[in-house]
């Protein structure tokens, strides 16, 4: 499979709550210490559910 | 391309001042694009607000923006909107600010019917403050000021809204991130006074003291309590224990204060 987005997450803004983690529905994203990292690019299917949720403004869903 | 939030934020403000998996974050979110949808422009809107952490949300915001008195959004709010029919005035903050202490204006702003659209953040609690127990706080629920529970009944801040006289009024949480910027949008649309209240979560005063152990478990719990208005009606009495209905819960037409005032004074001056 290959990604359908690339992610981009902004370090100095995640708060690691982890919400992103927790609902992206193919389990892209992990948790690395208390901010957040991609673990599986090739696995998101491009949905923003990660981008909609995050508070902290921390993750872009650039679509490909 | 990403959605693009920063050019509607402050430049330099971000990160933002609220705690890890605050949902307040997402509700700006929505408003940003909410007003987006809507194609608003800077100078004629105009975003109020008034204490608590809810309340911080206009400090971000690159519009025309009004940080006032607790409790007193909706009576700044009003006087802006008097001043300038022209503009867009929108309101945000939470329940303790909106529907305790400054329920009075609230109630009054819904009746009047003016046109203006009020993000009401409902954490259940006084967050800014510590977790003191508002006029939303379950009863039973844990707070500050009620540590062996709270025996008050709480407001339905909706149905409240609906039965001081709002005319739009609907609800989501901070889980359906992508019903919030539609409900808004709807919100700003109609004439009259339109309230979206968006169930959210306060992790450090509310879940922490209410047994949450995350702040995915809260976000867990908005998801599983929500059932849009659409499905309620296929639904059992039993069925619907315990849960809260969301999407656009109520809508009618009324005359819009601003415009029977400007018909008041036509008439008086040209008498
Ligand atoms: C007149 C007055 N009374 C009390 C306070 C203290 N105070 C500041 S914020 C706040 C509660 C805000 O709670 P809420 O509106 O629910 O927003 P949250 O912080 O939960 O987002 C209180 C009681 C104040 N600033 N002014
Ligand atoms: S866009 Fe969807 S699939 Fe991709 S990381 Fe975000 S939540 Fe996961
Ligand atoms: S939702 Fe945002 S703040 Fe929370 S862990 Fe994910 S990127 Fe970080
Ligand atoms: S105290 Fe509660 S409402 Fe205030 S920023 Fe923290 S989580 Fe949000």
């Amino acid at each position: 499979m290959s990604a359908k987005a690339e992610i981009e997450i902004i370090e100095a803004y995640c708060k690691g709550c982890s919400i992103c983690v927790e609902f992206c529905p193919t389990k892209v994203l992990e948790m690395d210490a208390f901010v957040v990292k991609v673990a599986n690019a090739d696995a998101c299917i491009a949905c923003n559910q990660c981008e909609l949720r995050c508070p902290d403004f921390a993750i872009k869903v650039h679509k490909l | 391309m990403a959605y693009d939030y920063e050019k509607s934020i402050r430049p330099g403000k971000l990160p933002h001042i609220w705690c890890p998996g605050c949902g307040h974050g997402i509700v700006m979110k929505g408003l940003i694009r909410a007003m987006d949808a809507c194609g608003l422009e800077k100078k004629n809107t105009a975003i109020v607000s008034g204490i608590g952490c809810a309340s911080r949300m206009p400090g971000y915001l690159d519009f025309n923006t009004l940080h006032t008195a607790h409790g007193r959004a909706a009576a700044f709010a009003t006087g802006i909107k008097m001043a300038k029919p022209e503009m867009t005035v929108i309101c945000c903050g939470g329940d303790g600010d909106g529907a305790a202490i400054g329920g009075n204006h609230f109630i009054h702003a819904c009746r009047r019917n003016i046109d203006m659209t009020y993000v009401l953040m409902n954490n259940y609690i006084y967050g800014m403050t510590g977790g003191q127990f508002s006029s939303s706080t379950p009863t039973g629920h844990l707070a500050s000021t009620t540590p062996y529970g709270n025996p008050d009944p709480c407001f339905d801040l909706a149905k409240l809204a609906i039965g001081a006289g709002a005319t739009f009024v609907a609800r989501t949480t901070a889980f359906h991130a992508n019903q919030i910027d539609k409900l808004i949008a709807e919100g700003i649309k109609h004439k009259g006074m339109a309230i979206i209240e968006v169930l959210d979560d306060c992790p450090t005063t509310y879940g922490r003291r209410n047994k949450f152990r995350s702040v995915v478990d809260m976000m867990k719990r908005l998801k599983e309590i929500a059932v849009p208005v659409t499905a309620a009606a296929k639904m059992t009495p039993e069925q619907l224990e315990g849960k809260t209905l969301t999407g656009v819960l109520h809508k009618e037409d009324r005359p819009e204060y601003c415009e029977s005032y400007a018909k008041i004074i036509a008439r008086v001056q040209g008498a």
